[in-house]
């Protein structure tokens, strides 16, 4: 069950963006950008957990999750160490996917050549 | 001259359609949260680990990949065609970092690949911390009432 979730959940987000991309004159990248910030905004009360319970990895895959990640250590951060934790707490969570993307992306781009 | 010139261009593009668009955006982008449901199920009753240890190594698999594909050469054809099914998933950040360091490596290691690889992600990463930080001082603000 949680399978078919998983899949409603990543399309109907991947389809919003695509229906905002061919109806507007936004990039890519303001796409993305949105996403992450709703993502985050969608974290404030714990409503984006709500939605990863109901479609586990569905919701964890798509940007959204990303600023979910990045409020949640803020805040969990924010708990622990008072404010200090605000700036130390937010990149938690999601310092292995930044780490994994640069780390591969550098030793890749030495071994492969561009293709064209 | 230029309202004729305006009408002939809008003739004569391209029509994108919006509906074959977003359906294959569905799909795809519902096919990537399945392997990313399965990874997770997979990495919890192979590796015997948390269900936030498995999401972290899922995120990390995906990079992985997409990477690869990306340094292969037919990753690229793969976001031409699924478009938003593929840029917003992890996949499209990881994609961002891979593409902007192999176009940039000729330039040399700093100057090219160092200063030039977060160009397309750097936004990502910049406006989910400024916004995080907002939100969670927001947070706290209602908390403290």
């Amino acid at each position: 069950m949680i399978y078919l979730n998983a899949f409603l959940f990543a399309g109907f987000v991947c389809m919003i963006a695509q229906i905002i991309l061919d109806k507007t004159k936004l990039t890519p990248g303001h796409i993305t950008v949105i996403f992450v910030v709703l993502g985050a905004f969608l974290d404030i009360f714990n409503i984006y957990d709500q939605i990863i319970l109901w479609a586990g990895g569905g919701a964890l895959v798509p940007i959204t999750s990303f600023g979910h990640n990045l409020t949640h250590g803020a805040i969990h951060g924010y708990n622990t160490e008072g404010v200090l934790g605000l700036f130390s707490g937010t990149l938690d969570l999601t310092a292995a996917g930044i780490s994994a993307a640069i780390i591969f992306a550098f030793f890749m781009s030495l071994i492969f050549e561009p293709k064209d | 001259m230029n309202q004729k010139y305006q009408e002939i261009v809008k003739k004569n593009s391209p029509k994108e359609n919006v509906l074959i668009n977003a359906v294959v955006a569905f799909i795809t982008g519902g096919i990537m949260g399945i392997i990313g449901q399965a990874l997770i199920d997979g990495y919890t009753t192979w590796l015997d680990i948390s269900t936030k240890e498995a999401t972290v190594c899922m995120l990390v698999t995906l990079i992985f990949f997409t990477c690869l594909f990306t340094s292969l050469g037919f990753f690229d054809k793969f976001v031409n065609f699924c478009k938003c099914g593929l840029i917003i998933p992890i996949t499209g950040f990881a994609h961002a970092t891979m593409s902007a360091a192999l176009e940039y490596r000729k330039e040399g290691l700093v100057t090219g690949i160092g200063m030039n690889m977060l160009k397309l992600s750097g936004a990502v990463i910049i406006f989910g911390v400024v916004s995080s930080f907002v939100f969670s001082l927001l947070r706290m603000v209602v908390g403290l009432i």
